[in-house]
């Protein structure tokens, strides 16, 4: 009797609990800081393809814009056990979560999907953690552009810089014109973004990926570090006496109204460039930062999966479905500046820019010289990325003053972090 | 004594028997109000002190983990403090609280004083200044921290305007020197809270008896000396408590830094604060981040206790 009268609440408890949630089974919970003009009409497409199989959006608000106040929420509500359906996430991170066993598992769906032939190693390294697939990238993005503004390119008789010294030629000549050579914003993420390039240029890709993606101690402290810093200090005379604290979008703006030429930055920047209606090869350029050729850095964002009750499970699976589906990512990431997570979607719709970052990245994905950027926590853990972000930034302003102390730093700050 | 006071107490209650529920439950009723509150307190405040002193000796990355691995992160601290040589991000955030702490706790109470006494010389429009003194306080310290931001950017504001007047040898970057910068936090601090700190002034001022003050003007007292001697010494608990006011303002400026400089050329302008919102969140370094505000807590603990405790004693006496 008494076990019954336990079954009976149980299932009381039970149903209330199913009745409590039976708003959400139908209902995509998703955290993400897509919220400027671009990226939240990049959105609408998937919104609009989830809703066509019955599907609602629903986004977890969050306070504050920037990617940092959404993990803090993120942290919050899995601590708390209520997890969304998905939550836009980068890098190490999605491993964090997975190691504290909180994602879901999609396996089943990116079976049936052939995830595993599409989506390029490198980003699998970060979406499947101990044989399950806990995340859908949803773009790639590379780090390794210069983005030039044509007017002033055409001013100053320009051309593609092939080399390291060509770049600081042309700077030079920009100098000369009296314009502002190089935009930067000096936020310590965007001073380490642009080391991310120089040190793949002045090392090579092997150097790069055994510096910053296997933290390999002889590199980071060889001479060829120490040249990757001489090389960031030459180049960082071209910035202007102001940039210390500006974000990247004005930066970016700079090159679009022809006060500065250019600015190494990643892909997101030609975002920019298309929401203020101009077009590649005519408004501006986009090549491959000098020495860096064939390369890719690249970071992605992902929708981490987490492990839902099995009712809401199905919503899920038809999110992560319509993120790796070659429309979705054709139309969202024409909009987004940045290129298909997937190597087999036609390059049809997108611009100059952006069939050239397509190609690029699959010759990177077969060559084997697609590498995660350091500076965006895809070479490493957040606390060394931080630690690394730290010393770039700490050199650049001038409390690091010679390479042979940059250096020395680095490998202090990487081994104290790890 | 008590063998002497039970019969009068016996003798009351029994004339109260009617209300000695009413009476009892008015002792026990400020408790029971009293309660979930001091529960509240007594769990997230003294119990997350407890919690976050425990994760400070744990190997705490994302989330927290409770395997005690010893003091490690005090160890890293305790390098970073004495063994940093170009300064590590917690040694710069320390000498900026020294410096942050010292200039603008002493330039408010400075300059409120001042005010507050050029405010109580009877002037006219008294009612209009104090308000306009006062309304800073009324603005968050993002709202400040903008503010001041696009005045002192040299590519937008103050230096900018005197160009364009003219004056093109005028020079004033110290919001993007990495030297500076935390100057510019201290003048858009004290911008906001010395306004604040006069009202405390005034109002302290018109408490005091005006008697002493006529006694001390007919023994013949200059207006220097009747201050020196007389007003300032008498202000000493409004002293305390802007004291207090503006401490914990100091110790809990992170938003002014992050407004203001966004931490400043390669963290320059970082206080403690940033460091343990940075490392504990944005670096998944929960242990490192938690030792910081232990170690927090415990520098802000030895300069108040003393003082306060010296204060309370005096007040007692």
């Amino acid at each position: 009797m008494r076990k019954f009268l336990g079954t009976a609440a149980a299932a009381a408890v039970m149903m209330a609990g199913t009745a409590a949630y039976s708003a959400d089974v139908k209902e995509v919970q998703m955290l993400h800081w897509w919220t400027s003009g671009g990226e939240a009409a990049a959105l609408n497409v998937l919104k609009e393809d989830l809703s066509k199989e019955g599907f609602a959006w629903k986004d977890v608000p969050v306070a504050g814009g920037g990617g940092d106040a959404a993990m803090t929420a993120l942290k919050a509500m899995v601590a708390a056990g209520t997890y969304p359906t998905a939550s836009q996430m980068l890098g190490y991170t999605v491993l964090d979560y997975a190691q504290a066993g909180v994602m879901g598992d999609l396996t089943e769906t990116a079976t049936k999907e052939g995830w595993d032939k599409s989506v390029p190693a490198a980003l699998q390294k970060f979406s499947v953690y101990d044989g399950k697939w806990v995340a859908a990238p949803v773009n790639v993005h590379s780090v390794n552009w210069l983005w030039i503004n044509k007017a002033v390119m055409d001013k100053i008789g320009g051309t593609e810089p092939k080399t390291f010294d060509e770049l600081i030629a042309l700077l030079d000549k920009a100098k000369a014109a009296g314009v502002i050579p190089l935009a930067l914003g000096g936020q310590n993420w965007q001073e380490a973004t642009m080391f991310d390039s120089i040190v793949l240029s002045t090392g090579g890709p092997e150097f790069y990926k055994k510096a910053f993606n296997d933290l390999d101690e002889e590199s980071l402290k060889s001479d060829t570090m120490k040249k990757s810093f001489d090389n960031l200090a030459k180049i960082i005379k071209y910035v202007d006496p102001n940039f210390s604290g500006r974000d990247w979008n004005l930066a970016t703006a700079m090159v679009i109204k022809g006060d500065a030429l250019v600015q190494v930055m990643g892909d997101w920047a030609k975002g920019e460039f298309v929401a203020a209606k101009k077009t590649p090869d005519t408004d501006f350029l986009c090549y491959r930062f000098p020495g860096t050729n064939g390369s890719v850095i690249y970071n992605s964002d992902m929708f981490g999966m987490f492990d839902v009750p099995d009712d809401r499970k199905a919503a899920q699976v038809a999110l992560a479905t319509a993120t790796l589906s070659k429309s979705f990512q054709s139309a969202f990431n024409v909009v987004k500046g940045s290129v298909p997570a997937r190597t087999d979607v036609p390059d049809t719709d997108f611009d100059a820019c952006g069939k050239k970052g397509i190609a690029d990245l699959k010759a990177a994905n077969e060559g084997g010289t697609l590498f995660g950027s350091l500076a965006q926590g895809y070479g490493a853990p957040p606390a060394v990325a931080n630690a690394y972000k730290d010393v770039v930034s700490k050199f650049v302003h001038g409390q690091i003053t010679t390479s042979d102390q940059a250096v020395e730093e680095l490998v202090k700050a990487i081994d104290d972090a790890k | 004594m008590n063998t002497v006071a039970t019969p009068e107490i016996k003798l009351t209650s029994e004339r109260k028997r009617g209300n000695s529920i009413r009476s009892r439950l008015q002792d026990v009723l400020p408790k029971i109000v009293l309660a979930p509150s001091f529960a509240v307190t007594v769990i997230f405040v003294y119990g997350f002190i407890v919690w976050t002193a425990y994760l400070s000796f744990t190997n705490s990355k994302t989330f927290p983990s409770y395997a005690l691995t010893g003091p490690r992160a005090y160890q890293r601290l305790w390098r970073w403090t004495f063994e940093s040589d170009p300064p590590s991000s917690w040694y710069t955030s320390i000498t900026n609280m020294a410096i942050f702490g010292f200039l603008y706790v002493g330039i408010c109470l400075a300059l409120g004083l001042f005010l507050a006494i050029l405010l109580d010389q009877k002037i006219r429009g008294e009612g209009l200044l104090r308000p306009i003194f006062l309304y800073p306080m009324a603005l968050s310290f993002i709202v400040t921290g903008v503010a001041w931001k696009w005045f002192l950017d040299p590519g937008l504001g103050l230096e900018q305007t005197l160009h364009q007047w003219g004056w093109t040898s005028f020079h004033f970057d110290w919001i993007k020197n990495k030297d500076f910068v935390i100057y510019t936090v201290v003048i858009a601090g004290v911008w906001q809270a010395s306004g604040f700190v006069m009202a405390m002034f005034l109002a302290g001022l018109r408490g005091i008896d005006s008697e002493i003050m006529k006694a001390a003007q007919i023994d013949g007292a200059t207006t220097l000396q009747l201050y020196r001697r007389i007003v300032i010494p008498m202000l000493r608990p409004v002293f305390l408590s802007a004291f207090i006011v503006l401490a914990h303002m100091a110790i809990k400026s992170y938003d002014l830094v992050v407004a203001l400089t966004s931490g400043g050329p390669g963290g320059s302008a970082w206080l403690p604060s940033n460091f343990m919102y940075e490392y504990t969140f944005k670096r998944n370094e929960m242990a490192v981040g938690s030792a910081s505000a232990i170690i927090m807590l415990m520098t802000i603990s030895a300069i108040i206790v003393p003082y306060l405790y010296s204060e309370l004693r005096e007040k007692a006496r």
